[in-house]
């Protein structure tokens, strides 16, 4: 391969990337409440309530281009006033192209389910369903899915403590496993490295520790 | 005489079964010996993998990578590598690219070498499996000369890997490039057109294109329904768009599809491993930037500077700009991806991992449907499911 195809990749790449934006801009129209392309990945912010639509929109017009959900999850961001962000992200094997659709939604709130448009989304549901407490409507089967039967909380959300609230062991009186609550032989140590000249400052991080007050 | 009443039986298949690949619950709803329903019970094999890395910093998030799917723990690796480098935008040299691929492609062997011997003795032929571990155990010999350890790596690292291949290692693989024809021929007349492995697998579990796509497959299961998809061509990175290799797909996408496309591509494995040993230059196998990679242990020796780096590195390690990014690579079961939200700060802010095992996983209600019950194991073989991915 020449050095000229090379350099054109990015370049060729980027021009797609960009007409492609436009492209979905026109169709989605006033759903969409901001677009921005960040390391060549297109990303759309749109509310939550919309997100069937779309996804049926961008599955089943122009020809059919979006037809695989690669990746449903979310973010937490805690100190938010709608503190998750449900991602989706879509692959199109015809275009060759990747976008991502982000939906903020608070806390107790409901998202609609997709998993009757992708059915790769039933199980994604229930993960984030498990992991952050999101609730679908219109989701048949929305069980927990990695955590323990009987398991309470929700494990990546930021105020869930990275040692979990319950341990198990067996129990040579009672000849079963039991659950207890999780003691921890030693102080729970999380340390922050980061340099107290530079550190950046960042509301987003919940566990940030106060700054080292020097006594001496 | 009155009619008899059949009830449904309900079943537990696993989790300690051999033809679970691991520690699968499957509970199945069975009408004599036909599956009404299969909801399968994951999560034994949960270690909160992507809350572990959120307190760790990006360089010690890595090595969770390896656990993952410890079939073919480099390519996890990759993936990890590579959303490290866009966020950073972060330059490879040359020889570390190939490095990279080459050891992708060992990887992918490993992991097929697995998958098709596991899934002949799940319908029953023991002799792959035999054969296979002894070609895998070179392999990861391979691996271990490399990065000191036979599964978990930690070889490849945000801007390359993390040392230069040992001398002589190189021809060494191509040595077994020559043999291994050998083994993927045996392999074959032992199962391509054996009576019992086709009466097993052809018609069984069939996914059509469609059916592939909403259920979210990538890899060589949708490359069995017929999609020449494959990241390494469509999406390439690192050096595979230099490289000449083909992507099998199959007619029927069946379980006997699904085998098919995995010989054969351990075969343009095979061509790419050559390629990579041929093409690869000599030079610098990290990046220079020392904000991001060590400095080299003789510099260290006599640069105050090279100290410092060494130390802020594998202390507070580096910091990612803000941003977010979803990361693919080509993994041997299919579309592994990061998503990666990074805060920029020295850890990552929620790092998802999306493993191709789990639509697998998902899918295996409507894939064993209407099947007898041992069709629900051939079903599972020709998946390639691993529990360290699924269950993360």
């Amino acid at each position: 391969m020449t050095d000229m195809t090379t350099s054109n990749v990015p370049q060729k790449k980027a021009e797609m990337t960009e007409s492609l934006k436009l492209q979905l801009n026109t169709l989605l129209g006033a759903k969409v409440l901001a677009v921005d392309v960040f390391r060549g990945e297109l990303n759309f912010t749109v509310n939550i309530n919309d997100i069937p639509q779309i996804l049926l929109m961008l599955r089943d017009e122009n020809g059919g281009s979006f037809t695989q959900l690669s990746e449903l999850t979310a973010v937490d961001y805690p100190s938010r006033d709608k503190r998750f962000d449900v991602i989706y992200q879509l692959l199109s094997v015809t275009l060759n192209q990747r976008i991502r659709l982000k939906a903020e939604i608070g806390d107790g709130e409901v998202a609609p389910s997709v998993s009757h448009i992708f059915t790769s989304a039933e199980w994604s549901e229930r993960e984030v369903w498990d992991m952050f407490g999101i609730f679908f409507s219109g989701h048949n089967d929305l069980r927990r899915l990695l955590t323990d039967y009987g398991f309470e909380g929700h494990p990546l959300r930021k105020d869930f403590p990275l040692t979990g609230t319950v341990e198990t062991r067996y129990d040579d009186q009672e000849k079963r496993v039991i659950y207890e609550p999780v003691t921890l032989t030693q102080e729970f140590r999380d340390f922050d490295y980061m340099s107290p000249w530079e550190g950046v400052q960042t509301a987003m991080r919940q566990d940030d520790p106060q700054p080292v007050q020097d006594d001496e | 005489m009155a009619e008899a009443q059949i009830k449904p039986l309900t079943m537990n298949f696993g989790p300690q079964h051999p033809a679970a690949h691991g520690v699968l619950r499957l509970v199945l709803e069975m009408d004599g010996e036909v599956i009404e329903r299969a909801d399968p019970h994951i999560g034994l094999l949960h270690r909160g993998t992507e809350k572990l890395i959120e307190h760790k910093t990006y360089l010690q998030a890595l090595p969770y990578f390896d656990r993952l799917d410890y079939v073919s723990p480099m390519n996890q690796e990759h993936a990890f590598a590579l959303a490290c480098e866009r966020l950073l935008q972060l330059e490879v040299p040359r020889r570390g690219q190939f490095i990279r691929v080459l050891y992708c492609e060992i990887g992918r062997i490993l992991n097929h070498i697995l998958n098709l011997t596991t899934f002949a003795i799940d319908v029953g032929a023991m002799t792959p499996l035999l054969w296979g571990f002894e070609e895998r155990e070179e392999l990861v010999g391979f691996y271990e000369r490399a990065s000191g350890a036979r599964f978990h790596a930690a070889y490849f690292r945000p801007g390359g890997v993390h040392q230069d291949l040992p001398e002589g290692l190189t021809d060494d693989i191509l040595d077994w490039a020559d043999r291994f024809p050998s083994y993927i021929d045996d392999l074959e007349t032992l199962l391509t057109e054996n009576r019992i492995f086709k009466q097993r697998t052809v018609d069984i579990g069939v996914v059509t294109l469609e059916e592939a796509l909403d259920l979210g497959f990538s890899g060589p299961c949708i490359r069995a329904s017929g999609l020449p998809w494959d990241l390494r061509k469509t999406q390439p990175y690192d050096v595979y768009d230099e490289l000449d290799f083909d992507i099998p797909t199959g007619k029927t996408g069946d379980c006997y599809a699904r085998y098919l496309v995995r010989v054969e591509e351990m075969r343009q494995s095979l061509k790419i491993i050559r390629q990579c040993i041929e093409m690869m230059p000599e030079g610098p196998v990290l990046a220079e930037d020392h904000k991001v990679t060590p400095p080299r242990r003789d510099e260290m020796k006599t640069s105050m500077e090279s100290l410092i780096h060494h130390f802020k590195l594998y202390t507070e390690g580096f910091r990612v700009p803000a941003g977010e990014t979803y990361t693919a690579v080509e993994a041997p079961k299919g579309e592994f991806g990061v998503y990666m939200v990074s805060d920029g700060s020295n850890k990552p802010y929620r790092c998802k991992i999306r493993a191709p095992g789990f639509p697998f996983m998902a899918s295996i209600d409507q894939l064993s449907r209407g099947h007898m019950l041992a069709d629900s194991v051939a079903i599972l073989g020709s998946l390639d499911v691993v529990f360290g991915e699924i269950d993360r």
